[in-house]
């Protein structure tokens, strides 16, 4: 009998899609069936829109063990060691209830880490709110910091980075995107295939209850007005199961009995089964009637569309079941045998003798649709981009203008977030939050692994495919500053309708952008996730294609800060100074301005750049160095003074615009210091590499000095900044605890 | 001198005070696994931190019932060294080993930060390298360490010098300001009457080791192995 229309409209199909599901199936699907198609080809499951442009990206280089399709992305860091590590996005669910939504997101994303078989050794999170003048956004702010605390310190993995942009666009759907970083011997990796016909299928760890059903669906949609009904859409974490899941999936990881293993995150029990089918080649068979539940009553199509965290679907060896199971009730969970892998290729599932459904499990991953939008340039472009900035008149009192940038929550110190996280536990965290990147060491070597998160939103927004580059840039670049060399990226794309041609060429441009970069720096992209329908109310955020970034550090001795080290120490910029400050957050903050285009990208500038500078720490010429970003050059040194505790005097010669030489945000330029019997060297270097530099002063001093001088233009010159760094350092540490009070 | 480590469900520095007890004092140590139901062979049990069954009903309240806390008791009522550190400091509250009680930091708030720490008596084995008065910094990781007894409490912990470490600042002032949590009289750390049971939020094992950037926190393990091969305490 055939289902009413409204059915599977319901469940976000189209039409033509339930056509092509009877065209599959050769007959009309069930209810169950429906459901299951429903959530695999929704939007987040199947990337039916994004699939074309991600198809574009670059995922293959020397160092990657595993690219995109699996649980998580893997790169080489030698030893027989490597670093297994994924972003994610829990948008839609932290929108609603920010603090399950953040704490399951970073359960989510844990499991997709130690599925692999390896430890997490670090949390990061990309946060993107509204402005904290809004009640709202300050509930939002202070539950989704309170849910990622909850979880990530109770389960004892640290959270040792990330960001937090604030712009209007979020005010309604803030971005929560969290990357996990995972250390593993590369002769532990476990993959999700349900490989070996025969074999025993088992759901592991928590009960299934009725919790984030259609989850997957709800994160396909827009945010809508009664988007707060949808809270049962949310799932409620339990970080005390999960860090007794991840010991016992370790420990029976370590014993060789498991042939798959896949996390049940969105579409729970639906996506971990036909994906580890899929991959393998394989069907899978199983009586849902044995699945542990929590709630009496629940139907074959609830225990297959339940998203109830801190699940687990292993297919292991036949004969070891035993054996696994006693590894689980050690630490008293669940290990049930629900079922068996098979041969022809069908998802098969029974409650007792009865089949509830069959479908092919490569119908619900591989054939899924695939929609090659039309796309169509934004209309607001043209207008931003061609707004006359040089008419825009130059501020008097410079001092004033970099305090009100450092009391900017876009650049203010982040501790208020930070200080809630233990960033501590493991006893590997050697760059602590609130530097470029965050260092972890491995223990037993002398290496590191530095990693970090980045993108500018109002970049993409102003310029897509520039935007999403200098993304990859930024990210590259904190590395380098920390001593690494960037590895690999994983990218959490966070755009809005797509059915919206403007939204969709705008997708379009940023991987573009984002592809050229990281094909220039050498940073595949390993993975990650696309979180699209970020809208409310008809409004899109901010373009923001999340860049999470790894490298290695091949020397703890020789990692490097941000701060001046010592009274002496001569200043140096690297990179060359333009006269842009379109997208700046000076023109934010000063003229409440976001317009413009974004800085211009030279990604062969930027390549020598970083090569020169990760060279140099590791030749240890070089004592601290310090990326440039939101707040220019002003804002950099000032950032330096701080974290040092130590002033500096600096003089410039000015050739264009003095608010553009202080706050604009010119790339590919870096701050460094080294020591004063070591310029001559230094310059030599820098000569040979062909690396623009300027000698911008000594480090020394209570205070922040700028001054600049004006060639051809008597009286032009002078100093522009005196501030002493006590100040500053109180503004910036004390601006947002003071918008949150 | 060997170390047990006690592994509730939910610790999460068991590994981390292994590491840092095998690093620092070059000693055996191993894992004690909750369900034991001994502690036979044991110099020192440490509980260490973490959320110990989730810390859900109250922190502590449910590991106390652990079976392994039946030897652990009697271990120290018999003069064993016994040491927890943040959750193990609200296990050893709520074992009744060490008086008093662990509420919500004030600001209601997890806080990780660095603390500074005054050592209030260096007679201890946990202090007695220690000399007087030493400001050492250690960090702290909790949401519930804001220390509360009742005055008649207090005041004999005071009396008998129980307190062995105060949050201080830098120069070693004891201050509201340095206060990170609302514990009274800036209690960061006390032992029991007898000095072999010690309880404290900080984390030493956070900072004994260059590579972290802190080696304040070896100054308490290497005071417990010197104890023990009685060169000091």
């Amino acid at each position: 009998m055939a289902l009413d229309p409204q059915v599977w409209r319901e469940m976000g199909l189209t039409d033509s899609e339930y056509d092509k599901i009877v065209e599959i199936l050769g007959r009309q699907p069930n209810y169950v069936e429906v459901g299951i198609f429903a959530v695999m080809w929704s939007e987040h499951c199947s990337y039916k829109t994004s699939r074309p442009a991600l198809k574009t990206l670059p995922t293959d280089g020397p160092a990657i063990l595993q690219g995109p399709g699996e649980n998580a992305g893997i790169v080489d860091i030698g030893d027989g060691q490597a670093v297994v590590f994924k972003i994610e996005s829990h948008n839609h669910p932290s929108a609603i209830e920010p603090y399950q939504g953040a704490a399951t997101g970073v359960g989510g994303i844990l499991r997709d880490i130690f599925t692999m078989g390896a430890r997490p050794i670090a949390v990061l999170d990309s946060l993107r709110f509204g402005y904290l003048d809004n009640p709202r956004v300050r509930y939002l702010f202070d539950g989704v910091v309170a849910g990622i605390s909850g979880y990530g310190n109770c389960i004892g993995v640290p959270t040792v980075g990330g960001e937090v942009y604030f712009a209007d666009s979020y005010e309604d759907n803030c971005l929560v995107n969290v990357m996990c970083v995972g250390l593993i011997d590369q002769k532990d990796i476990k993959k999700g295939l349900a490989a070996g016909i025969g074999n025993p299928v088992m759901v592991v760890g928590a009960k299934t209850g009725r919790d984030g059903i259609h989850g997957a669906t709800f994160a396909s949609e827009e945010l809508s007005e009664e988007a707060a009904e949808r809270r049962p859409a949310v799932q409620v974490g339990d970080p005390f199961m999960e860090k007794l899941l991840l010991e016992a999936c370790l420990e029976v990881i370590k014993t060789g009995y498991v042939v798959g293993i896949q996390d049940m995150g969105a579409a729970g029990l639906t996506s971990s089964s036909c994906e580890m089918a899929s991959r393998a080649g394989t069907g899978l068979e199983m009586d849902l009637a044995l699945v542990p539940r929590r709630e009496e009553g629940m139907t074959p199509y609830e225990l297959m569309l339940s998203e109830s965290q801190e699940r687990m679907l292993l297919v292991v060896e036949k004969g070891t079941e035993e054996k696994v199971q006693e590894i689980f009730a050690k630490w008293d969970l669940d290990a049930v045998v629900v079922g068996q892998v098979t041969g022809d290729g069908i998802l098969r599932l029974k409650e007792g003798s009865r089949v509830v459904a069959e479908i092919p499990a490569k119908a619900l991953t591989e054939e899924a649709p695939v929609y090659h939008r039309p796309t169509q340039v934004p209309a607001y472009l043209e207008e931003v981009q061609n707004f006359p900035l040089d008419s825009l008149n130059m501020p008097q009192d410079y001092n004033e203008v970099l305090m009100k940038l450092l009391a900017s929550p876009n650049i203010a110190s982040k501790e208020y977030a930070y200080k809630q996280y233990d960033y501590m536990v493991g006893l590997n965290t050697v760059v602590t939050p609130g530097s470029d990147a965050a260092v972890l060491r491995v223990k037993g070597t002398r290496k590191g692994i530095a990693m970090t998160t980045d993108c500018n939103g109002r970049y993409c927004y102003l310029n897509p495919k520039t935007g999403a580059a200098i993304a990859v840039a930024e990210a590259a670049r904190n590395l380098v500053c920390s001593g690494a060399k960037p590895l690999a990226v994983t990218n959490c794309l966070n755009f809005g309708n797509p059915e919206k041609p403007e939204v969709m060429w705008t997708i379009w441009q940023c991987i573009e952008g984002m592809a050229e970069a990281c094909r220039a720096l050498e940073t595949p992209v390993t993975g990650g996730n696309v979180s699209l329908y970020n809208e409310t109310k008809g409004n899109a955020v901010y373009p923001t294609p999340t860049i999470g970034m790894v490298g290695l550090v091949e020397d703890l001795d020789k990692v490097c800060t941000q701060g001046f080290k010592q009274e002496g120490d001569v200043v140096f910029l690297l990179g060359e100074n333009l006269p842009e400050f379109g997208g700046s957050e000076y023109l934010k903050v000063y003229f409440g301005l976001e317009k413009g285009s974004c800085p211009s990208l030279n990604l062969e500038l930027e390549k020598t750049v970083q090569q020169f500078v990760l060279g140099e720490i590791r030749s240890g010429l070089i004592k601290s160095a310090h990326d440039c970003s939101e707040g220019g050059l002003a804002v950099a040194l000032a950032e330096c003074c701080i974290s040092g505790g130590i002033g500096a005097d600096i003089t410039m010669v000015r050739r264009f615009r003095g608010d553009a030489l202080l706050f604009g945000e010119s790339q590919s330029r870096i701050v460094i210091s080294v020591a004063g019997n070591n310029v001559v060297e230094l310059v030599k270097k820098l000569v040979d590499a062909g690396v623009p530099y300027t000698q911008l002063g000594n480090v020394g001093g209570d205070s922040l000095i700028f001054n600049v001088v004006n060639p051809g233009c008597t009286g032009c010159g002078g100093n522009l900044v005196n501030l002493p760094v006590k100040t500053m350092e109180e503004t910036w540490r004390g601006a947002i605890p003071c918008l949150m009070k | 001198m060997k170390f047990g480590v006690v592994v509730f469900p939910g610790s999460n520095c068991d590994a981390d005070c292994l590491h840092a007890i095998q690093t620092v004092t070059g000693q055996p140590a191993e894992y004690i696994w909750h369900k034991s139901g001994s502690v036979d062979g044991f110099d020192c049990i440490v509980l260490p931190g973490g959320f110990s069954y989730g810390d859900y009903l109250r922190c502590g309240a449910v590991a106390r019932f652990s079976p392994v806390m039946t030897p652990v008791i009697e271990f120290a009522q018999r003069g064993g060294l016994v040491m927890g550190i943040c959750n193990g400091f609200q296990v050893l509250t709520e074992a009744g080993l060490l008086p008093g009680a662990l509420h919500r930091n004030k600001n209601l708030q997890f806080l990780c930060h660095d603390t500074y720490l005054r050592v209030e008596n260096n007679t201890t084995p946990y202090t007695c390298l220690a000399a007087e008065g030493q400001v050492i910094k250690v960090p702290i990781a909790h949401g519930e360490g804001n220390y509360f007894a009742d005055p008649e409490t207090l005041r004999q912990l005071e009396e008998n010098k129980q307190v062995l470490f105060r949050y201080c600042d830098p120069q070693g002032e004891i201050t509201p300001a340095a206060n990170p949590n609302g514990s009274l009289n800036n209690i960061a750390g006390i032992c029991n009457q007898q000095g072999n049971v010690l309880g404290m939020m900080p984390h030493p094992e956070r900072c004994a080791e260059a590579v972290l950037g802190n080696t304040d926190g070896q100054l308490i393990f290497q005071s417990l192995l010197d104890f023990w091969q009685r060169r000091c305490g």
